[in-house]
C-alpha cells in the first residue's frame, strides 16, 4: 500500500489529467450512442429522440446488405474463435504443462508476437501469403486469417488460468488410477475452463471487430459488418451507421463484461 | 506386521544426470507395517516413496509389490495410493466425489464408489463435510479427506508424503494418533515419508534413516535411538552429546576410552573398533546426572554453565574441566529428589550404566 503522502491521487494535475483521458477515450463513443438517437437525416443537427435509425438498420434499404454482413461476421467469428481457443488450449497445455522442452522460449515468444506485429504488416502478410498459394479469396480465406491471429488472444487468458493449476492435481488422479486422458479430462479441463470460455469470448469479439486483416484477405463481394460499415460510410455517414455502432458496441460491451466475469469466477468454491 | 513382504526395493538407484539422489538401496517393508522413511531435506526419501509410485523412473535395480514387479507400471495401474504433501484435493469436486474418484477410476459402479467413500469419510469423521467444497475445510480436515481418498480405493500399500508437515503443532500431534489407529484399524501398509524425527519415533513399527541418498539404519524406535550405527543417526534422531574419544585399550568386550582433558570412560565395545582409534561417543542427555561427588564408576568432573528451562526438562549447560562442554537433561517430574545446581558450581556428570555409544564413523 502506498502511503497516503505519496499516494498517487495528490500529484499535481492529477485530476484534469484523468479527466481529460477519459473524455478523449470516451466522448467519440458518448456522441455516436447519443446522435444514433437523432430524429433527423443529418448526422449533427439534433431533431429530438427517436428509434427510426435502429428500424432503418433491420427494415431500411441497406437492411439486406447489413444483415448479410452480420451473419457473415456471426459465423466467421464463431468459428474461428472456437479454432483458436481449441489451438490455444492445446499450445498452453505444451507451454505450461510439458516442462521444460527445446525451443520452449521461441515457442512463447511465437505465440504471443502476432499482439505486437502491426496490425496492417499481419494483412499484407496473409494477403501475400493467400495470392502464393493461389487461394481465391472470399468468405475461407477470412475464416482463416480470423483463426490465425485470434490465437495469441485465446491463448493468454488460458495460460494464465492453467499457471495457477498446481501439477500435483494430475499426479493425484493418475495416483488414483486416472489414465492421462481420463486425469486431463476430469481434472485439468473443468480447472481451466474459466480460462478456456474467458479466452473463446475474447476471441470471438477480436474477430468481431477486426476490420483491417478482413478487408484485405476478403473477395469481392464477401463483407463482414466492419467492412460493411466502412463501405457505407464511404458513400456519406448516414445516422444508421451510428445506430449500427452503437448495438456493435453494446454488444462488445457485454461479451467482454462476460469475459472477464468468468476469468475472475471460481469454480472451486 | 506380518511375514509377508509387502514392498521389496532391491538395490534401486536414482540418478538425475550426473546427480545420484539414491545410492543403491534395499529395503523390505512388511504387509500391514507402518513404515517410516525418516531424514533431512535431499536425503532421498521423498524420491523412493515417488519410485514406489510411479512418478519417477527406477535408473537401476527392481521393485517388488507383493512379488509383482511393478518398476515399468504406469502409476494409474499400480495398486498404491499417495497423501500428497499438500493435499492436492480436486478443488472443483465435492469432498464426496474427491473420495469416490479413485474407487470410481477403477471401474467400479457409481453406487459402489459412493458407499465406499461414504464409509471412508465416516472413519475419518468428516461425514458432514461430504457436500462442501475443500477451500471450505481446514487444514487438519482437508489432511483426513486426502487421507479417505487415498484409503477408498484400497490400496496394497498407502503412501504418505510428509502428510502433517503444513499443520500447526497440536494437531499433529492428534494426527499422529488418529494416523496410526487407521492402519491399526484397516490393516494396511502405511509408508510414511517425514524429516521429523519425532513423528519417526511415536508412529513407526520400523523406521528407515536415510542421509545423502543412502540408508544409514534400519530399526525399530528403540534401536535406532539407543544404539545409533553411525554419527548420523545418533545426531539426527532426539539430542545427544558428541564426544570425541580415543580408544585405549578393549578389555571384556568394554572400551576404555580416553577425551580432552584427561578424563576416561568406558562404554560397551562395538565391532570395527581399533585401539588407539579416534571417534565418537554418544551420551543422551537424559541418561546423565549430577551430583556434588562422583558416584558412579563413570564420572567426569566439571562446572555449571547454565540452566535452561525447557518445560518438562530442565537442561543444564555443564563444561567439563579442560575439555568439551555437554548437556544434561534433568525431568521436572522428580525435581524434587535433585538439586538445581546454581551457575558456576563444580560438580560430577554421572552416567547410567550403559549410556555411552560408541559410533564408527
Amino acid at each position: 500500500m502506498a502511503s497516503s503522502k505519496n499516494d498517487v491521487r495528490h500529484y499535481t494535475g492529477f485530476f484534469p489529467i484523468t479527466v481529460l483521458c477519459l473524455v478523449i477515450l470516451y466522448a467519440p463513443l458518448l456522441v455516436v450512442t447519443i446522435y444514433s438517437l437523432n430524429d433527423s437525416n443529418s448526422i449533427t443537427n439534433w431533431e429530438g429522440i427517436s428509434f427510426r435509425w435502429y428500424v432503418d438498420v433491420f427494415t431500411g434499404p441497406e437492411s439486406d446488405k447489413f444483415k448479410t454482413a452480420a451473419w457473415n461476421s456471426f459465423t466467421i467469428a464463431l468459428m474461428a474463435s472456437v479454432m483458436a481457443t481449441t489451438i490455444a488450449t492445446l499450445a498452453a497445455t505444451a507451454m505450461v504443462r510439458g516442462g521444460s522442452f527445446r525451443g520452449r522460449g521461441l515457442s512463447l515468444g511465437l505465440i504471443s508476437l502476432p499482439l505486437m506485429v502491426p496490425e496492417i504488416v499481419t494483412a499484407v502478410a496473409t494477403l501475400i501469403f493467400f495470392s502464393m498459394i493461389d487461394f481465391t479469396r472470399g468468405y475461407l480465406t477470412i475464416l482463416v486469417a480470423h483463426t490465425a491471429f485470434c490465437i495469441p488472444f485465446a491463448y493468454l487468458p488460458i495460460s494464465a488460468r492453467m499457471q495457477g493449476i498446481d501439477d500435483n492435481f494430475e499426479q493425484a488422479a493418475m495416483d488414483l488410477y486416472a489414465s492421462k486422458r481420463q486425469a486431463f479430462t476430469k481434472i485439468l479441463l473443468p480447472l481451466m475452463a474459466p480460462g478456456i470460455v474467458s479466452g473463446l469470448l475474447l476471441a470471438f469479439i477480436v474477430s468481431l471487430d477486426d476490420f483491417i486483416i478482413t478487408n484485405f484477405v476478403k473477395g469481392a463481394g464477401v463483407e463482414t459488418l466492419p467492412t460493411a460499415i466502412f463501405g457505407s460510410v464511404k458513400q456519406g455517414i448516414k445516422p444508421n451507421i451510428m445506430a449500427i455502432s452503437t448495438m456493435l458496441l453494446g454488444f462488445s460491451i457485454v461479451l467482454v463484461t462476460i469475459s472477464f466475469l468468468i476469468s475472475k469466477s471460481d469454480n472451486t468454491k | 506386521m506380518t511375514d509377508t513382504i509387502a514392498i521389496d526395493v532391491r538395490k534401486a538407484v536414482k540418478r538425475y544426470g550426473d546427480f545420484t539422489a539414491l545410492q543403491p538401496i534395499s529395503l523390505s517393508i512388511h504387509d500391514n507395517e507402518f513404515f517410516t522413511l525418516l531424514g533431512p531435506s535431499g536425503c532421498g526419501k521423498t524420491t523412493l516413496l515417488r519410485m514406489i509410485a510411479g512418478f519417477e523412473d527406477v535408473t537401476e535395480g527392481e521393485i517388488f509389490l507383493f512379488g509383482d514387479e511393478i518398476k515399468t507400471l504406469p502409476p494409474h495401474k499400480r495398486p498404491v495410493n499417495t497423501v500428497f504433501q499438500n493435499y492436492a484435493l480436486f478443488p472443483h469436486l465435492t469432498i464426496l466425489q474427491n473420495v469416490m474418484f479413485g474407487v470410481e477410476m477403477q471401474g467400479k459402479p457409481k453406487s459402489e464408489a459412493k458407499a465406499r467413500a461414504g464409509e471412508m469419510l465416516e472413519l475419518v469423521q468428516l461425514s458432514q463435510f461430504a457436500h462442501r467444497k475443500p477451500s471450505q475445510l481446514s487444514g487438519g480436515q482437508q489432511q483426513r479427506v486426502a487421507l479417505a481418498r487415498a484409503l477408498a480405493p484400497q490400496p496394497k500399500v498407502l503412501l504418505l508424503d510428509e502428510p502433517l508437515s503444513a499443520l500447526d503443532l497440536k494437531l499433529r500431534q492428534a494426527m499422529r494418533f488418529e494416523l496410526k489407529e487407521i492402519q491399526r484399524e484397516t490393516g494396511i501398509t502405511f509408508i510414511f515419508v517425514t524429516h521429523d524425527q519425532e513423528e519417526a519415533l511415536t508412529m513407526s513399527d520400523r523406521i528407515a534413516v536415510m542421509s545423502a541418498g543412502r540408508l544409514q539404519q534400519l530399526g525399530n524406535a528403540q534401536d535406532i535411538y539407543e544404539r545409533p550405527h553411525n554419527m548420523f543417526v545418533a545426531d539426527f534422531i532426539g539430542e545427544t552429546n558428541l564426544l570425541e574419544v580415543s580408544v585405549d585399550a578393549i578389555q571384556d568386550k568394554r572400551a576404555i576410552c580416553h577425551l580432552g582433558g584427561g578424563h576416561e570412560l568406558t562404554c560397551d565395545a562395538v565391532d570395527n573398533i581399533g585401539i588407539g582409534s579416534k571417534v565418537h561417543m554418544s551420551l543422551r542427555p537424559e541418561r546423565l546426572f549430577l551430583s556434588d561427588d562422583p558416584t558412579e564408576s563413570e564420572s567426569l568432573a566439571g562446572t555449571i554453565r547454565e540452566n535452561i528451562f525447557v518445560g518438562t526438562d530442565i537442561q543444564t549447560l555443564v563444561t567439563l574441566e579442560n575439555g568439551p562442554q555437554m548437556t544434561i537433561r534433568t525431568s521436572n517430574s522428580d525435581r524434587g529428589n535433585k538439586r538445581i545446581f546454581e551457575p558456576g558450581t563444580p560438580v560430577y556428570v554421572n552416567m547410567e550404566m550403559g549410556a555411552g555409544r560408541l559410533l564408527v564413523d
